[in-house]
């Protein structure tokens, strides 16, 4: 148990000081996608439900957010917070009408809900089209303190991703966490034991939609616009992409997942397609031999190892016996 | 035996039909797309029994025990539960009710640990199953029960193992430590022995009629020296209705279950 913990003083320890040593935007990106791809896990790595139109919670949050930074004074943490009980409402409706279908017929209806809510935005004015959602203003936080300064953003996106990962590690290590892993597990047997799996899924459902749209709050005041991007498929496919290769399932993947699909796009900018085509190779590799994941890959070999470790400890006075 | 009648719903049809049967079954039938699978099947079982439903292949003994455990619902006639009519009910609710099933591949949570397993199942009346924002200290009140339910059924020593590491007759015993959990009044096994060596075999009978005291079992099962230790009664279906019911000695004696049987699949 220690040894996480200090893990992850580390990770905040080293977080606190990266804005000096990186581009600070580039690591809100990240901790704006970290937070998308939690919400994404909740889902699919403990759930088992796969949702394949996450972006409309993503961008809808984002053009909420955003709209009502432009047209009220509210306050930047009530405007983002707003953003996620929208994306959860939203989740709550598409959750009803869809929970009940398993597998592959549950991922093409939330595709299909997703390219509903994108049409919508497409249509409606107050997102402005196809220009998207512009200059976006970050009023104060809390009404008080002036964050228009990305080296003092960067704090705020910070805290509120650190909030945010907390939950997520609060839900999967709750009473409700066991009981959803077992719906993942096995379903049958879950309704068996006097549940109704189908309102354990719908809650993570509505959890992971809100978490989503926090972050996509959160990526609305880092840029500072709101583009039909964020609510299109290709978002929806990138966060499948990030929690399969962070590792589906364990608890930090998506972190990493994340983390490395965002510095890759990052870098691979410049080359345009090929940062596309890099994107697939590396999912079909991970795919094929690393179906675990980045996080999986890495806790397989450490119990790995301590297992042989343990194995030569317990066979050597075994074979110092036998030489007796 | 006492508290469980006092508990039963006072004023049905007879106070005794109440209290002497658990589980009962009238007129049970079940078409599926004009094949009748189940054909108008009477079954009560006692209270305090363990009674087994045994039938050749095809005979309808899956439809049947499927009906009663609600995961199908049945075309016509109705089920009784202590006297309520459980019919229309859904599968969670009936569990609320002390009506648990088990299944024939053994149905664990293969990535939770051993304990969890039993700790999900304790959590369905203890009421924390919706609180995602407690930690787990919140059913650390649960581990003890838990513990002493792994304890019943021997598998106190793989505790903190992931369930997918037992072996198939610890696996087995897990299920049951689970189904335990719910205190139930009445347990409906499938094949409990289905796909088990030799050396299974035996141990997790024992452990059947261990736990089974105190409690109502109806169990379906093709292995018949199980049933003949286990079953105080025994109810054979053929082409999905009811051939025979009484004890190993009356039904294995019965003529038409003896050419029932014949050729078949007797092991």
């Amino acid at each position: 148990m220690r040894l996480p913990l200090l893990a992850a003083v580390v990770a905040v320890a080293i977080l606190l000081v990266a804005p000096f040593y990186f581009y600070s935007v580039t690591l809100m990106t990240i901790m704006c996608f970290v937070v998308f791809a939690c919400s994404f896990n909740l889902l699919l790595g403990y759930s088992g439900l796969l949702c394949f139109g996450h972006a409309m919670f993503f961008g809808g949050a984002a053009y909420i957010t955003g709209h009502l930074l432009k047209t009220t004074p509210m306050s930047l943490e009530l405007a983002i917070l707003c953003g996620g009980i929208f994306s959860g409402l939203l989740g709550l409706l598409i959750g009803v009408l869809s929970i009940r279908r398993q597998g592959i017929q549950f991922a093409m209806i939330t595709l299909a809900f997703s390219q509903f809510v994108y049409f919508i935005f497409l249509q409606s004015s107050f997102t402005g089209g196809e220009d998207g959602m512009q200059a976006i203003p970050r009023n104060a936080l809390f009404g008080l303190f002036d964050v228009s300064d990305n080296a003092v953003f960067y704090y705020v996106v910070l805290a509120v991703t650190l909030v945010c990962v907390f939950v997520y590690y609060r839900i999967v290590h709750s009473p409700y966490g066991e009981v959803l892993k077992a719906v993942r597990d096995n379903q049958p047997r879950v309704e068996s034991l006097g549940f109704n799996p189908e309102r354990v899924k719908l809650l993570a459902f509505v959890l992971s939609a809100t978490m989503a749209g926090i972050a996509g709050g959160m990526k609305a005041t880092v840029y500072q616009f709101a583009t039909l991007t964020d609510a299109s498929w290709p978002i929806s496919a990138e966060v499948i992409l990030m929690t399969l290769l962070g590792g589906l399932g364990t608890l930090t993947g998506p972190i990493f997942g994340a983390g490395i699909i965002i510095m890759l796009n990052d870098y691979l900018a410049g080359f345009g397609e090929w940062a596309l085509i890099s994107q697939g190779v590396i999912l079909l590799v991970v795919i094929v031999f690393f179906r675990r994941g980045f996080v999986g890959e890495f806790d397989a070999l450490t119990r790995y190892l301590r297992g042989r470790r343990a194995e030569a400890a317990v066979t050597k006075p075994e074979n110092s016996v036998q030489a007796l | 035996m006492a508290t469980i009648a006092a508990v039963a719903p006072p004023g049905a049809n007879s106070a005794a039909d109440i209290t002497d049967k658990a589980l009962v079954g009238e007129g049970l039938t079940k078409v599926f797309g004009g094949f009748a699978a189940v054909k108008d099947v009477n079954l009560s079982v006692r209270r305090g029994s363990i009674h087994a439903l045994i039938g050749p292949n095809g005979a309808g003994k899956t439809t049947c025990f499927n009906l009663l455990t609600k995961t199908l619902t049945p075309t016509r006639g109705r089920i009784l539960l202590d006297g309520e009519d459980i019919s229309r009910m859904r599968t969670s609710d009936v569990a609320r009710r002390g009506l648990v099933r088990s299944f024939q591949i053994s149905a664990i949570f293969p990535h939770l640990t051993v304990l969890e397993n039993v700790r999900v199942a304790l959590q369905s009346s203890f009421g924390t199953g919706y609180q995602f924002w407690r930690s787990l200290r919140a059913v650390a009140p649960l581990n003890q029960r838990a513990e002493e339910l792994l304890e019943q059924v021997g598998i106190q020593d793989n505790r903190d193992s992931p369930a997918a590491a037992l072996s198939y007759g610890k696996k087995r015993a897990l299920e049951i430590a689970t189904t335990l959990a719910l205190e139930p009044r009445v347990m409906l096994l499938d094949e409990p022995t289905a796909g088990m060596g030799h050396e299974d075999i035996e141990p997790i009978t024992e452990l059947i009629k261990r736990v089974a005291v105190g409690r109502t079992v109806l169990l379906v099962e093709h292995n018949l020296s199980v049933v003949s230790t286990l079953c105080d009664r025994i109810t054979v279906l053929q082409h999905g209705e009811v051939l025979a019911e009484g004890s190993y000695q009356e039904v294995s004696n019965d003529q038409r279950v003896v050419e029932a049987y014949m050729g078949g699949i007797d092991e």
